[in-house]
């Protein structure tokens, strides 16, 4: 039984070689992840007045003064101007090196000349700060910081993706909690963070990175008069002519300078309106590089400028010579000290404690102690934050959050001691203080240890292990096709080699004692797993490879396959992938018409050949008529477009309108149209029934009397019917009369969720009975004996069973054909109409269906068009591809290159043509209430997963379809057969001819013929969908690393490759799904005709 | 093939070129305010019209396939050929609306555009190859020429689609060009894609012309 079991086998290690290369690219995406994804808890807890952060009392004390929090307040209102991209050189006052020689002239040098003048004239009253910004340096990550005073990165754990709106506690809440009017101007970003939290706002968009004048002039038109009004306690104005300066022109042009002038008057303007108890902040949110950009953590990027002015006296000393380097986030706690409030609770940054020094002319010994319980104050804030973060994750060093909190009681201790000895040292309070900054510089270091820093190790080792991975699936799908190919060693050496590696490391990590990283050891199994791989690459370089040996993808796929990587690259490209991948789909498709025509497959040699020039005959007889591949050329592209009509615009491009048909039903106003748009979805779906029934049918797939069939038969209608029915309660939910509504919505629950069980017992059954053959009984049992006397022996080897397949085969296509005359049917006679040749195509079509409909239930009504429109295309394409590829028997198979990237190309067009973006403002969150109408309580697994299986839909059936695409040119070949055996008008030699073909097309028994070749090419199929799908993924990475500095990569480049690696992960396991699903079939069929053999035994 | 052959190839190659140029400097002679890029429209008619004219008057003068009994000059031909061009320019209007461009808005520009690339890729087949579309199924195929003229043509016909092609690249590109607009940047590619045709055809087939060998008996 060994050589029985080898089959299985190999099987077994296809797959599982196959779930070997995806872990490797999982690895490699969970490496370049945790380096360039930056991520942190956004935890919701508030400050307030009533509660102080730590104990101990306050020192000023809240009794008496009305509106006094945490500390008395300094400044009744404050002016905070952010200049977006004021990086600090463009405030640095400028001084001549050598006397008497005017400074470097830069255009963006010494033009803010009014603070050098505030700071000459009134050294006591302003200052000037370089701030430190933490990068990612974005607008939107800096107001997040700016305002709650935390470390925003990319993901914030516990964002609410479908808005931006900041859920921490900020400055903004705390202000209008506190009752203070904030009226803002400016950027619209602010609008998006703080929803209806402004008193007055005044809002333009910053959409338009060219428009320099538009948002800054909107706010000097309201900004004066405001001010003058009074009607303000929190002044906010948003400049980003500065920022939109630096993006159009870089910082080097006149512009530039214009634009800083410009800003300088401003601030003339608002310094000559300061009243005494106001407090001025002018404020960059981040530096440019060298060329304007920003996002990066380059030095430029990350100084930003910092001014404080108030009319009266603020700082006890004269200004430094080189302004003091300090944190930006420092500015939350210092200003909601100064007004009076809380400290948001998330914040980390440390006041700024010569603010706090009441005045210059206050004693040393009360100034000291002024700034220690300010510090005091910050840093109990902080601790108390800590505390609660690293009760919540545990993100945070253990070990170095246990040393800070050692140093957090010491200085408390410290601080109380002195408090209480009023008549403490001045040096004893200096070293309170030093102690408090050493502790609030100490949460903030580990804070950005693990927060704000891109891993480039991590990132370059990510996309490293992607292109490994690649290479691997590049020589492995070639080597699978050689004759010398072998299944066993393919798995057991670089399984050993992982586990190797990963033990190692663990032991490594077990001796040193540090934590185990769950993504490094993966990372580790990966790489040493490949080591082998890569060894034996090495060795056989150069020797006798060939290089074109190691390219062997033809040339025009090539060209498409690098134009889609280099797309990734740019973010117009990636902002315009709807449009560019139907393009890039329609000129393959147009390729592999021309092909077919340049090859001489596309019309017979007749039409061709002039008489004259008779030698020029084509090398193969074509397969099908030229009009054919033509026809499914102009179909597909036909189908694509109208696919492209279901579009919806990404938000860069506001020039675009998304397509209407994108909502739901249920918005339509017009009775009629809904009906009209009604109809038109039940058509749909009856038409993709239809469809599914009549191929299975034409194949003679659906005679059997199988469960499997008698389901798609019958459950499936009952699943159109299910659908439709929810369809219309959905879309007319509002118009029930009230009798009914209880009705409606209990059904509204219960029809999506029986369709779903309908669909899973629907793959459950076809899992468990795969042969859907229908076998014969009666006359024609005799016969079979006949013909399979000469194997007296029970089929003991694999060779006999080999042998005996294609003879009970043939047998019984002859046998079906004389029943089928005998019945007399009338109309062409299919030589395919035996079930057996589409055996596996049928189970993959079936299970397409099923699991169709459930997907199709998760979108909008409308987009079952699309899901029609879906199937259609890609049987045009399989047909179209079916064209071009050779039949090889007995083996080994191929499926070309073109093919996969073809079908890659149909799966990422169809993403965008159900209504995606990859972004995450796009995605449709209304699934997740599709059969949950009352929402999912605590459980996020069920509404990730609804949602997902929506977003990443196209994804999953592409992938499970994939073997398809091995499948169908042997389901073809019974076609081109008949096709050019029926010239019209020549009806007699139709009937006769199937009488005389001795040799029957055998279709897909022709694989079942040669299991290795078999699973070989399955093994290859799924290698090549893998490398398409992985060099996608490593380009993404390669852009996002690539780009990190880039204006773009948090608002493309990000979200793009998290939308990408996703989409891989369903991809890939769509795909050993697939290959599973085929591979199960596989193994039914034999065991069916083990028992066939075994019965006519008897 | 003899030498000559070659020889008048490229001096009829070089012809067109030179009529290409002129067609983009003569028309601002004439006409003020012309320029490629603003007045587009005008110019594409012109353009048109133009290389239309030289490579129906230089076919008829060089006579390149006079060997071939094919084409017979009757008016019932040429109106066929016309009507094949016609056709022609709505099967390129109705292909670039497959291939993404814009149905409604643009209309007037893409199809400009399609008689455009039917003048650049038809008339030269129209004009060797008559109406005879089984000859042009043949040439457009592996070993299918029968003589350099026909090689050049299928390497003109070919590289001015490709240039077309490639010049739809830039279109999404955010860079704000006034080349970089739909039709605008496809025409110019299509431009490029002929004119490069007709410089490396003669080339090509000079240098390899002892390997090239034509299946006409």
């Amino acid at each position: 039984m060994n050589s029985l079991s080898c089959p299985r086998m190999q099987k077994i290690s296809v797959l599982l070689f196959l779930a070997w290369v995806c872990f490797l690219f999982y690895a490699g995406i969970a490496l370049f992840t945790s380096g360039f994804l930056l991520t942190r808890l956004e935890l919701t807890n508030h400050s307030s007045c009533q509660e102080p952060p730590g104990p101990g009392f306050l020192p000023w004390g809240n009794q008496g003064k009305p509106g006094a929090c945490w500390m008395a307040s300094r400044f009744s209102r404050v002016v905070l101007v952010l200049i977006d991209a004021l990086r600090f050189d463009f405030a640095q006052p400028q001084y001549s090196k050598v006397p008497g020689e005017p400074p470097v002239s830069l255009p963006f040098l010494g033009k803010l000349r009014s603070l050098q003048r505030i700071l000459e004239i009134q050294p006591h009253h302003a200052r000037l700060y370089r701030s430190q910004v933490d990068p990612p340096t974005t607008t939107m990550q800096r107001l997040k910081a700016l305002t709650t005073g935390s470390l925003p990165t990319f993901i914030d754990a516990g964002n609410n993706f479908a808005s931006h709106a900041i859920l921490e506690d900020n400055l903004i809440k705390q202000l209008t909690n506190a009752g203070r009017r904030v009226v803002f101007m400016g950027d619209d970003t602010w609008k998006d963070l703080f929803p209806g939290a402004f008193s007055k706002a005044f809002f333009f968009s910053s959409f338009n990175v060219r428009d320099l004048h538009t948002v800054d002039n909107g706010i000097l038109e309201h900004l004066y008069p405001t001010m003058d009004s009074g009607e303000w306690d929190v002044l906010i104005a948003h400049f980003l002519g500065v920022d939109h300066c630096g993006h159009k022109h870089g910082p080097h042009h006149p512009e530039m300078a214009k634009k800083l002038s410009q800003m300088d008057q401003v601030i003339q303007g608002l310094v000559d309106r300061l009243e005494n108890d106001t407090l001025l902040v002018v404020a960059g949110d981040h530096g440019m590089t060298m060329n304007g950009d920003h996002g990066g953590d380059s030095e430029l990027e990350v100084s930003a400028a910092l001014f404080l002015y108030s009319p009266t006296a603020l700082f006890p000393s004269t200004p430094p010579e080189e302004p003091e380097v300090i944190p930006q986030v420092s500015l939350v706690p210092t200003l909601a000290l100064l007004l009076g409030l809380p400290i948001p609770f998330g914040n980390i940054g440390e006041v700024i404690a010569e603010l706090f020094s009441a005045g210059k002319d206050s004693q040393p010994h009360l100034s000291a102690l002024a700034q220690a319980s300010a510090l005091h104050l910050n840093a109990q804030q902080v601790s108390r934050f800590l505390h609660t973060y690293s009760a919540a994750t545990q993100d945070l060093q253990v070990k170095e959050l246990h040393q800070l909190q050692n140093l957090f009681s010491k200085a408390s201790a410290d601080y109380q001691w002195l408090l209480q000895n009023s008549q403490g040292a001045e040096a004893a309070l200096q070293t309170v203080i030093a102690e408090l900054q050493q502790f609030l510089r100490g949460a903030r270091a580990i804070c950005i240890e693990s927060w704000a820093r891109f891993s480039l190790v991590r990132m370059a080792g990510g996309a490293a292990l992607l292109a490994a991975a690649c290479f691997l699936c590049l020589l492995a799908s070639q080597w699978a096709t050689s004759p010398s190919f072998h299944f066993r060693p393919l798995l057991l050496i670089p399984g050993a080699w992982g586990l190797g590696g990963a033990i190692l490391y663990a032991g490594l990590l077990a001796t040193t004692g540090l934590k185990l990283d769950p993504v490094v050891l993966g990372t580790m199994a990966a790489t040493s797993s490949l080591l082998p791989f890569l060894w034996k690459a090495w060795a056989g370089w150069g020797s006798k490879r060939p290089i074109a040996t190691l390219l062997p993808i033809p040339g025009p796929v090539l060209l498409l396959l690098l134009i889609r990587l280099a797309a990734f690259f740019s973010d117009s490209f990636v902002v315009a992938e709807a449009r560019a991948t139907p393009f890039l789909l329609g000129s393959l498709i147009l390729l592999l018409v021309a092909q077919l025509h340049w090859e001489g497959q596309l019309l017979p040699p007749k039409l061709l050949t002039i008489p004259r020039l008779g030698s020029s005959s084509p090398t193969g007889p074509p397969r099908h008529s030229g009009a054919y591949a033509l026809k499914l050329g102009v179909g597909l592209l036909l189908c694509t477009r109208l696919a492209g009509l279901f579009h919806r615009c990404p938000e860069e491009t506001p020039a675009c309108h998304s397509s209407p048909w994108l909502s739901p039903l249920a918005s339509m106003v017009g009775g009629r149209a809904k009906n009209l748009w009604y109809g038109a979805c039940v058509g749909a779906l009856v038409t993709l029934l239809v469809a599914v029934r009549l191929w299975l049918g034409r194949y003679g797939n659906l005679k059997s009397p199988e469960p499997p069939v008698l389901f798609v038969r019958w459950g499936l209608p009952v699943m159109a019917l299910g659908t439709a029915a929810y369809w219309a309660l959905a879309s007319g939910a509002d118009e029930a009369p009230p009798r009914l509504r209880a009705l409606v919505a209990g059904a509204s629950v219960v029809l999506p969720r029986a369709v779903v069980a309908l669909a899973a017992s629907g793959l459950m059954l076809l899992l468990w009975r795969p042969v859907t053959v229908l076998v014969k009984a009666g006359a024609s049992a005799p016969r079979t004996r006949i013909v399979l006397t000469p194997f007296s022996g029970p089929p003991t080897s694999q060779a006999d069973l080999d042998y005996v397949v294609p003879q009970i085969y043939r047998h019984m296509q002859e046998e079906f054909r004389g029943r089928l005359e005998r019945t007399k049917s009338q109309g062409p006679l299919t030589v395919a109409a035996y079930q057996l040749g589409s055996i596996y195509s049928a189970a993959m079509v079936t299970a397409l269906t099923f699991l169709a409909f459930p997907l199709l239930l998760l979108h909008a009504e409308r987009i079952s068009l699309v899901f029609l429109l879906l199937f259609l295309q890609s049987f045009l394409l399989l047909h179209l591809l079916a064209a071009g590829i050779p039949i090889t028997t007995p083996g080994p198979f191929t499926v070309p290159w073109q093919a996969v990237s073809a079908w890659a190309l149909m799966a990422t067009q169809t993403f965008y043509s159900t209504g995606h973006q990859p972004v995450f403002p796009a995605i449709h969150w209304h699934a997740a209430f599709v059969g949950f109408p009352e929402g999912h309580g605590s459980s996020t697994w069920l509404p990730a997963l609804l949602v997902g299986a929506n977003t990443f839909a196209s994804h999953l059936l592409f992938s499970v379809g994939c073997p398809l695409l091995l499948l169908w040119p042997f389901l073809c070949e019974s076609q081109g057969p008949r096709k050019r055996r029926q010239p019209p008008g020549s009806e007699a030699e139709a009937r006769v001819r199937p009488e005389e073909e001795v040799e029957e097309p055998l279709m897909e028994m022709r694989l079942r013929d040669a299991p290795h070749h078999f699973n070989a090419a399955l093994l290859q199929l799924g290698l090549k969908y893998l490398f398409v799908l992985g060099v996608q993924i490593l380009a993404c990475t390669l852009a996002a690393s690539i780009l990190r500095r880039h204006l773009m990569v948090w608002k493309v480049f990000a979200p793009k490759f998290i939308f990408e690696a996703i989409g891989f992960i369903v991809s890939s396991v769509g795909l050993l799904l697939g290959i599973a699903l085929v591979m199960r079939v596989d193994g039914a069929v034999s065991s069916w005709f083990r028992k066939l053999v075994l019965a006519h035994q008897r | 093939m003899k030498d000559t052959d070659i020889k008048r190839l490229l001096y009829t190659y070089l012809l067109c070129i030179f009529s290409i140029i002129l067609s983009i400097f003569i028309p601002s002679v004439f006409l003020e305010n012309f320029s490629i890029l603003e007045t587009h429209l005008m110019w594409w008619c012109i353009y048109s019209v133009f290389v239309t004219a030289v490579n129906v008057v230089l076919y008829l003068v060089v006579k390149p396939n006079v060997f071939l009994k094919e084409i017979h000059y009757h008016l019932s031909n040429i109106l066929k050929c016309c009507l094949y061009f016609l056709m022609s320019c709505f099967s390129f209007h109705v292909i670039f609306v497959l291939y993404e461009a814009p149905l409604i808005e643009f209309v007037l520009e893409t199809f400009l555009f399609a008689v455009l690339l039917s003048t650049f890729t038809i008339i030269p087949c129209l004009c060797l190859l008559g109406s005879n579309l089984k000859a042009w199924l043949r040439v457009f195929r592996r070993n299918g020429v029968t003589f350099i003229w026909e090689n050049s043509l299928q390497m003109t016909t070919i590289s001015s689609f490709v240039g077309a092609w490639l010049r739809a690249f830039p279109i999404p590109l955010d860079w704000e060009r006034p080349w970089q607009v739909w039709p605008i940047s496809c025409t110019l590619g299509e431009t490029l894609g002929y004119v490069a045709g007709l410089i490396i055809s003669p080339l090509w087939i000079c240098w390899n012309r002892k390997q090239l060998t034509y299946n006409n008996n």
